[in-house]
């Protein structure tokens, strides 16, 4: 077998091909060692012979006979030698395994004598072969790594050499604030500097701070994307500049149409097949919801359709599953949705429960109701009551609740995609007032939940990002309320949410929660915390309405917030001194001395 | 919140009588017992749990409780809504089934042609309450027959076989009125 492929073996590939088909290197060896074996072993054999040899005369000698040897190998008339050579090796030869042992062994020791000789030689690369092809690969690699490290070198020199100069001057700044500017240019410049801030000791300009190239940043996101000042550096303080790009992108960008089947009156597979038939384009959305679609696009208009009238699905964002998925209602619950409409969550419980038990659907919003009340019936929930009290006012109307969803009322920065206003309408004021309703919500909620059935469950949700709306709001809750723990939401995605953020330290429990945001899952930004009460608390029976709440809440921030008279006393002549110092010591830091100064 | 007098029971049974006739005793007997509730001007059918548990929403915050049938008027006369089609499709006596060119003709508010007419209930006297369906059964509406189903057959293509008193498309048309 060996003779014949010798045989038909072409000539040798060149450099270039050999090049080429590096990667594929090893294997083709394998292959061609088994046609050419006796030719190899032949080679090696005098080969062999040069190792124990250290003389350096003798080993170039030997060397040039191993080259002959090789040379008149290869020619194809030489075929006596190698049927003489058949012969001697054909027992050695029929274990390859063992064959193979031999060449790894051979090669290692033969290493250091063999490149030197290559090298030199040029005939080698021409005449190609099962001996030198590894050794070639090998200073090939060499030389390919050296190259490697040449180019990082390069890199390094260049970092050293003067960086780029990406914020204005003053005198453009003065210029850029006259009128509108060049968008692209504001583009460019914003990926310059998110590229300084992700590397910032060794791009960035002499003399720039970290701080001068933020504002710059956070100047240039609300110019181009719009937002107003406040709310563009809240953001941006949430995620590593590049990340934040990332999401003030996505925010550009419509979310995906999506709907979620009603179990209730049809089967996903069975809808996506009519829907199919009207010309809907669609797929399910993603392994973490048996329900969802995903509408790709569609020839009539989705929220019209003969089905949809018929109670067959909603138009619902994905992100509004994750907590009802969270809540994990039971079938003869007694369930409670403290911000309910318009009606997507409601319906996912009631059909989850199969038309069991009872929902309570409350929103505080009597205009809202109306869509809530439609939802529900256009969907077939025959479970629910819908009532419209401000959602403090419970456990007073009616407490005692299996499980408690609260989709608290927020400021919609997780949604801003889908409500542009957010951008410029959400000021400093709301990140207070928001937070402080959503405590006493949940605080509610808690109350209203009985600690003693078997969910006891409380899942608290909002379609924020801001961590004042979500971590802030839980770790409240549980430092209020020692009777309730966060567990697991059981949800198949989601980051973790914030243990600290930004100097603010919460409970270590609250990476149970969950974080979405628009450009990791594509879904609308997103929080899902779920809390389970394990014993009752003193407030289960208050009789407090929403006003005393509120009274109570106002009173105890006052307190909280007041900073006693006696609290520490201010001498101002030690302060100068101090104040001088620090001062000092600043300037010093920066390489200026404070003295020749003045 | 509170049940339905002995008189307005009349008058809302006499109406559901027209569409489900003697099926309506399955509204009442059932495996969980269901009961009336008027709140406000409108009749409510639920079950009695949760009808007991409405009873702690006041008056004024409660805007709903399980499924809405319909709602007296001013002058006495009880009006069914869409959002009774549930359990009208469940118990209906008269049915016709509508293809799938006329469904959204009648989805916007038109009566049914005799065009549209995929199939029909053998026996629809005159105005009858029908409950009409589209071809894969999902119910889309109810109203009353023009013409019992032999009249039918001798009509026009244009003529009306049955006119419309409620459709689902009302829950697009309607949602302001419909709800509160």
């Amino acid at each position: 077998m060996g003779r014949r492929a010798k045989n038909k073996q072409g000539l040798p590939p060149s450099l270039d091909e050999f090049q080429a088909k590096k990667d594929r290197k090893d294997k083709k060896l394998e292959k061609r060692k088994r046609e050419e074996k006796e030719v190899v072993e032949k080679a090696k054999k005098p080969k062999k012979v040069v190792k124990p040899q250290s003389d350096e005369e003798e080993e170039v000698f030997e060397d040039a006979e191993v080259d002959t040897a090789k040379k008149s190998l290869f020619d194809d008339s030489d075929e006596e030698q190698v049927g003489e050579t058949l012969e001697d090796f054909e027992g050695e030869l029929d274990d390859e395994f063992d064959q193979e042992e031999f060449d790894q062994e051979f090669d290692s020791d033969e290493e250091g004598r063999e490149r030197p000789m290559f090298s030199d030689d040029d005939e080698d690369e021409e005449n190609l072969n099962a001996v030198n092809m590894e050794a070639l690969s090998r200073r090939l690699d060499e030389e390919e790594e050296l190259e490697a490290e040449e180019a990082e070198a390069e890199l390094v020199d260049q970092s050293n050499q003067p960086r780029a100069k990406i914020l204005p001057s003053e005198e453009e700044e003065a210029l850029m604030s006259k009128g509108p500017q060049d968008v692209t240019m504001v583009r460019t410049r914003m990926i310059e500097v998110v590229k300084v801030l992700e590397n910032f000791k060794e791009l960035a300009e002499e003399g720039k701070s970290r701080t001068e190239y933020i504002s710059r940043l956070i100047k240039d996101i609300c110019e181009y994307f719009g937002y107003n000042e406040f709310l563009a550096e809240k953001l941006f303080n949430q995620f590593s500049p590049s990340e934040a790009m990332e999401f003030f992108e996505a925010n550009e960008i419509a979310r995906p149409i999506t709907i979620r089947t009603n179990t209730l009156k049809t089967r996903r597979r069975d809808l996506a097949q009519t829907l199919v038939n009207r010309g809907v384009n669609l797929q399910p959305i993603g392994s973490w919801t048996k329900v969802g679609l995903q509408v790709f696009d569609s020839q009539v208009p989705i929220g019209a359709t003969p089905e949809y009238l018929a109670g067959n699905y909603i138009l619902q964002a994905a992100s509004s599953f994750l907590p009802v998925m969270a809540l994990d209602p039971q079938e003869g619950e007694r369930i409670l949705d403290m911000a309910a409409a318009p009606g997507g969550k409601t319906t996912y419980i009631s059909a989850l429960m199969k038309n069991t038990g009872c929902v309570f659907a409350n929103d505080a919003n009597k205009a809202r109701t109306k869509s809530l009340i439609a939802n529900i019936h256009r969907l077939g929930c025959k479970n629910t009551i819908v009532c419209n009290y401000d959602a403090r006012e419970f456990p007073k109307v009616i407490g005692g609740f299996d499980r408690i969803l609260l989709d608290a009322p927020c400021s919609g920065t997780g949604v801003i995609a889908k409500d542009e206003a957010v951008k410029v309408n959400k000021t400093e004021k709301d990140f207070i007032q928001i937070p402080h309703l959503q405590k006493q919500l949940l605080l509610s909620a808690i109350d209203s939940v009985d600690a003693n059935s078997k969910g006891g469950i409380i899942v608290y949700s909002t379609c924020s990002i801001a961590v004042d709306e979500n971590e802030a709001v839980v770790d409240y809750a549980l430092r209020k309320r020692p009777n309730v723990k966060l567990v697991d939401t059981t949800l198949q995605i989601g980051k973790e949410g914030f243990t600290s953020f930004r100097g603010k330290h919460f409970d270590p429990s609250i990476s149970l929660t969950r974080r979405y945001y628009p450009h990791t899952y594509n879904v609308d930004g997103f929080y899902v915390a779920k809390f389970k009460k394990i014993a009752p608390s003193p407030h289960d029976i208050s009789k407090a309405g929403a006003k005393e709440k509120e009274n109570f809440a106002r009173q105890e921030a006052e307190e909280e917030g007041i900073i006693n008279g006696d609290f520490a006393d201010f001498n101002e002549d030690d302060d100068k001194d101090l104040i001088e110092k620090s001062i000092k010591r600043n300037l010093k830091r920066k390489g200026i001395n404070p003295n020749t100064k003045r | 919140m509170r049940p339905l007098t002995e008189e307005e029971t009349k008058v809302v049974f006499e109406k559901l009588a027209t569409y489900i006739g003697r099926n309506i005793s399955f509204l009442i007997d059932n495996d969980i017992p269901h009961v009336f509730r008027l709140q406000k001007d409108r009749v409510y059918y639920v079950s009695e749990t949760i009808a007991n548990f409405a009873t702690s929403v006041s008056r004024k915050q409660l805007m709903s409780l399980g499924t809405c049938f319909g709602k007296f008027t001013k002058t006495g006369k009880f009006r069914l809504h869409i959002t009774a089609l549930p359990y009208l499709s469940q118990y209906a006596k008269f049915k016709v089934w509508i293809k799938a060119n006329g469904e959204m003709p009648f989805l916007y508010g038109n009566h049914i042609l005799k065009a549209h007419i995929g199939r029909m209930s053998e026996d629809i006297p005159e105005h009858a309450g029908v409950i009409v369906y589209s071809m894969s059964d999902i119910p889309l509406g109810f109203g009353v027959s023009a013409k019992s189903t032999n009249e039918t057959k001798n009509l026009q293509p244009t003529s009306i076989v049955a006119f419309r008193q409620g459709d689902i498309g009302e829950y697009l048309r309607e949602e302001d009125t419909l709800f509160t």
